[in-house]
């Protein structure tokens, strides 16, 4: 068969206009200030911050004593879970995952399929974690160390495999597409949400549950706490430690939770008359390759942003149209880095940089969750127009300061028109997800 | 212990891993505890373990191959305490 040149061209704009719009229906949250999405609404607007000591840490001898995780009560538990599964159950990853992931099927008014019906062909779920279920890895180990391999009994699989928490929902829901679990470190969240929104714009799903969460305590923030990034001065005053974009911002604070996004076809949603949160205009996942400054910790600049430069070449907007900023922002050293690489990405400085803030002042780095709790923060920012306040931000940084108008990095509430938010994740291992959201009217 | 003893003490433990829509009621000695009751064969692993913290007995590989129903359990235990 002779082709003629023409061909691919043609084959590309058949894909461009085949490729479906996708919004948001449904949201889920557990964050360590506010579960449920009306109690965390509420948390980021009063910038109330989730972040506790926790005497366990201390007697282990950590140099961070302080944490953010959520609170949920045991009748909580058992409106998700049955008995059953509550035996011998050990997980708060996967705890967190299937709260907010069955929160945010719920609230997308999308039921679940009966135990004798067909499996939901159109609906998939990808939901990512950092680690899966510490815990119970650890009474594994420690009856298999005793010579009790045995007493393992059949939980220790389904717990502790890294697909788990996408394994529990897709069973409660009976997802019958893609149902699988992404891994990228701090950046697993957004990466998880460029995954489904790919697998609904192609045309491969009508529904994508997608999301990420991360267990916290000990075993989870010892590898950390030992690699000298967490704040130690702080364990008197743990709601103060979380200092994003400020001068004296002096390591992340770790956190845990989970957060979930039900996206959708827009024909779907609209067919369903679903109450649309937010389109998703497209995303970007890239990697520094550890290469120039990029390291197993460091981002590699350029890849920064070609993945932000990327993501608008993808969702079609140009970087003048962006209002707000979801930033990544730690409350490291690495703070300045990174705004200097969003104004390079944008091309925007002074007062005309985005508005911009971090949520990990209030909640600190929920690392594999932080990025979709993040990203529902942004849809709730957008969705109902206002700026949530950046905490412990008394004195910007000096060199974020060049770049950035000190009116854009707010330390109040502001309410504000956002049509068009950018959201972007960083992780170990040098990878990055960019996500872009346009408002809906 | 009486077959009947054994039975009362069984009877909690299997209830725990019914699925949600079978109900106590149709536990009988002699039905099949996966095909009939829907018990997930992976938690049969979990009864076993459940049966030997309750009768402080140890179930072989064989023993295991072996139980299919309530009796099946029952004559296990059984023979499990009888050597004891």
């Amino acid at each position: 068969m002779k082709l003629s040149v023409k061909e691919p061209l043609a084959e590309c704009l058949k894909f461009q206009k085949m490729k479906n719009r996708v919004v948001v229906t449904g949201l889920g949250v557990v964050a360590p200030n506010g579960v449920g999405v009306s109690e965390f609404t509420k948390a980021i607007q009063s910038g109330t911050s989730g972040i506790t000591f926790h005497p366990k840490l201390k007697e282990l001898g950590f140099s961070c004593q302080i944490g953010g995780v959520p609170t949920i009560s045991e009748k909580k538990i058992k409106e998700y879970f049955t008995d059953l599964q509550l035996k011998n159950f050990n997980s708060d990853n996967i705890l967190y995952g299937v709260i907010a992931g069955m929160d945010a099927l719920k609230d997308s008014g999308i039921q679940s399929a009966g135990k004798d019906e067909e499996p939901l062909w159109d609906l998939g779920v990808i939901f990512g974690s950092g680690n899966s279920s510490v815990e119970k890895f650890r009474e594994s180990f420690n009856k298999i160390d005793e010579g009790k391999v045995r007493r393992l009994g059949s939980t220790s699989v389904a717990q502790t495999m890294a697909s788990s928490v996408s394994a529990y929902l897709g069973g409660m829901i009976g997802a019958g597409n893609r149902v699988t679990g992404n891994a990228s470190a701090c950046a697993t969240g957004t990466e998880a949400i460029v995954m489904g929104y790919e697998q609904i714009a192609s045309g491969k799903a009508k529904h994508m549950l997608c999301g990420s969460s991360n267990d916290g305590g000990p075993y989870v923030w010892g590898g950390f706490d030992a690699m000298r990034i967490l704040p130690h001065q702080y364990n008197d005053n743990p709601t103060a430690a979380s200092r994003p974009l400020s001068l004296d911002a002096s390591g992340f604070v770790p956190g845990c939770g989970a957060g979930a996004l039900l996206l959708e076809s827009l024909e779907s949603a609209q067919k369903r008359g679903a109450t649309i949160y937010a389109e998703i205009l497209g995303g970007s996942v890239n990697s520094g390759g550890q290469r120039g400054e990029g390291s197993m910790t460091a981002p590699n600049s350029i890849a920064v942003q070609r993945c932000i430069s990327e993501s608008l070449k993808e969702a079609g907007v140009e970087a003048s149209e962006i209002d707000y900023i979801n930033g990544h922002l730690t409350a490291t050293v690495k703070d300045p880095l990174e705004i200097q690489n969003w104004s390079q990405a944008l091309g925007r400085k002074g007062a005309d940089f985005p508005y911009i803030n971090s949520l990990k002042g209030m909640t600190g780095h929920c690392l594999a969750a932080s990025g979709s709790i993040e990203a529902v923060s942004t849809i709730l920012q957008l969705q109902q127009g206002f700026v949530f306040p950046n905490i412990n931000c008394e004195t910007i940084h000096p060199e974020i300061e060049k770049l950035v108008a000190s009116e854009r990095i707010s330390k109040k509430l502001k309410k504000a028109t956002i049509e068009t938010a950018i959201k972007a994740s960083f992780g170990f291992g040098d990878v990055n997800a960019c996500v872009i959201f346009k408002r809906k009217k | 212990m009486t077959t009947e003893q054994i039975y009362a003490k069984l009877l909690p433990i299997v209830k725990t891993y019914l699925p949600e829509d079978v109900s106590e009621k149709d536990i009988t000695p002699e039905k099949d505890l996966t095909g009939e009751l829907n018990i997930n064969s992976a938690h049969l692993v979990d009864v076993v373990l459940d049966v030997e913290d309750e009768f402080n007995v140890e179930f072989a590989n064989a023993d295991m191959e072996n139980l299919r129903t309530m009796n099946d359990a029952i004559d296990i235990i059984k023979q499990k305490l009888n050597t004891k």
